[in-house]
């Protein structure tokens, strides 16, 4: 479970995530959309214990972020915007060192790297350091190095980036077949995406939450049933809650 | 304990990754030839010791060991593996931790590859074995100080020029805070104890007082101090500023 209560961060004078609140139940794959600069990132790096919020808790699977950052980090995958790892790396090398941090021993380290490395069709790059690898591939050992120790929760900012649709595809059965009992929260701007796997949408914008609900539900809000027009129809006009004059001229 | 083990291994391996290991290594290995050779006049003063070679390194070390640090978590925050780092479960004083043993075992290692000077001293007469091994331990503990000093500040920016320049001019102060080109900016009107206390600090002294023989235990605190000091500074740092 993660529950979130008034979440607020900000920059100086901005303020990327205003006072947000939201629960997300085992079973939920969490659809996080929004415009460019929304908050979505920077929501997600708060959830995972990389930024300390201005205000705010945040707890993952029963633990406090700010007071039990380990126990929560090791309940959680998360692949950062853009993937980064350790360029000058070999992919194996990668993905070793994080069974390692991850704790995974024996029988159960080998069948995890088995699986994530057929599940993201890794084998064939394995020895390739990972600077040379191309955007999707670099983006699959990001999503590797999230799912290698099975965890309850997973946060994906922008998972499908860059993999060419075979890949999308078969990255979108992956999140399907795990969705059962863990929780996914995926954070895109491919709005065909949420209907493919998420059984839950949240839109944000400017920091705000502006509509929580099922991706069906928020398709019909909009008399063509897309959810790009609802996605339009929600989001126009805002922008980050430091420029609201301009945000009227608009 | 196993974190830092994990951490540590990553980070020692991409030493070897780059060219960086080979290239510091050989430049290392040479100038500490050419100040020993050249400057120190090792063949000339016809005596069967070192200190011509351990004498050089504290300036060898101004400018390597902060090319060594620059990069330990300037390079991180650039690439943004930080990121990853620091949302795996490990504590900011682990990641610290090991990765700055990598950088000292790294340092440790080209110290160590000077082996030839050693052998050839011995070939040539009869050296106070037990004088050269202290010096080793002094320079290695000196190099650990500064590692200290450069690990901290490459975790103030995301640029590794700034990192290095920063790292060599607090180190330089660190090294001459016993010279009198510091000590005299002090000496017209700071009280004697103060004087002192800056003399204390510096490295140099500290080194020179190992470097003669006798590994004082004092000596051996005040490096565990400063290195102590800085990593703390360092997780500091890090706990304040994680992104950017
Ligand atoms: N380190 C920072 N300093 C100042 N402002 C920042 C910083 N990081 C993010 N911001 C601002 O916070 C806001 C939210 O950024 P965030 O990265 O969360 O957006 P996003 O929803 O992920 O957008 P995108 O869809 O482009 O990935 C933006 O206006 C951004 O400029
Ligand atoms: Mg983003």
């Amino acid at each position: 479970m993660i529950e979130i209560s008034h979440l607020t961060k900000r920059y100086g004078p901005l303020t990327a995530v205003d006072d947000i609140s939201f629960t997300v139940e085992p079973g939920q794959v969490l659809g996080f959309l929004g415009p460019n600069g929304a908050g979505k990132s920077t929501t997600m790096k708060m959830i995972t214990g990389f930024l300390a919020p201005t205000s705010g808790t945040i707890r993952v699977c029963g633990h406090d972020v700010a007071h039990e950052p380990l126990a929560a980090k090791a309940c959680m995958g998360y692949l950062p915007e853009g993937a980064p790892s350790y360029s000058e790396m070999t992919v194996r090398a990668f993905l070793e060192f994080i069974a390692d941090v991850r704790g995974l021993t024996g029988e159960r380290r080998r069948s995890r790297l088995d699986d994530v490395i057929s599940r993201l069709a890794l084998a064939g790059v394995l020895e390739q350091v990972i600077e040379t690898l191309s955007k999707g591939f670099r983006r699959r050992v990001g999503l590797a190095q999230a799912l290698l120790h099975d965890p309850q929760v997973l946060i994906l900012d922008e998972p499908t980036d860059g993999l060419d649709p075979n890949q999308k595809h078969e990255v979108r059965t992956l999140i399907n077949a795990m969705s059962k009992d863990k929780i996914i929260v995926i954070s895109t701007h491919i709005l065909e995406e949420v209907d493919a796997v998420c059984n839950r949408a949240i839109i944000i914008a400017g920091g705000r939450i502006l509509a929580d609900d099922t991706p069906q539900a928020l398709a019909s809000r909009a008399p063509s049933g897309r959810l790009d027009d609802v996605f339009r129809q929600i989001t126009m006009g805002i922008k980050p809650s430091h420029s609201k004059q301009e945000a009227a001229h608009a | 304990m196993h974190n830092v083990c994990a951490i540590f291994r990553r980070e020692f391996t991409s030493y070897f990754a780059t060219p960086l290991a080979f290239v510091f290594i050989i430049i290392f290995l040479l100038l500490a030839g050419v100040f020993a050779f050249y400057l120190g006049g090792f063949y000339e003063r016809g005596q069967a010791d070192l200190a011509p070679f351990f004498n050089y390194h504290p300036w060898l070390y101004l400018f390597l060991i902060p090319a060594l640090s620059m990069r330990l978590w300037a390079e991180e925050r650039k690439s943004g593996s930080i990121e990853l780092l620091m949302t795996l479960p490990v504590t900011v004083w682990q990641a610290v931790l090991g990765k700055y043993l990598a950088a000292w075992c790294f340092a440790g290692l080209a110290l160590a590859l000077t082996f030839p000077m050693w052998i050839t001293v011995n070939y040539l007469g009869d050296p106070d074995n037990g004088a050269i091994l202290a010096a080793y331990v002094g320079s290695f503990l000196m190099a650990g100080g500064l590692l200290a000093i450069g690990a901290c500040l490459s975790a103030v920016t995301r640029n590794q020029v700034i990192a290095f320049i920063i790292t060599v001019v607090v180190c330089f102060g660190f090294l001459l805070a016993g010279f009198p080109l510091v000590l005299n900016l002090f000496s017209g009107w700071a009280p004697q104890a103060v004087v002192d206390a800056i003399a204390s600090l510096s490295f140099l002294t500290h080194f020179e007082s190992i470097s003669k023989g006798v590994i004082d235990l004092r000596d051996l605190l005040y490096f565990a101090t400063v290195i102590a000091t800085w990593l703390t500074a360092n997780v500091i740092v890090l706990e304040m500023k994680k992104a950017d």
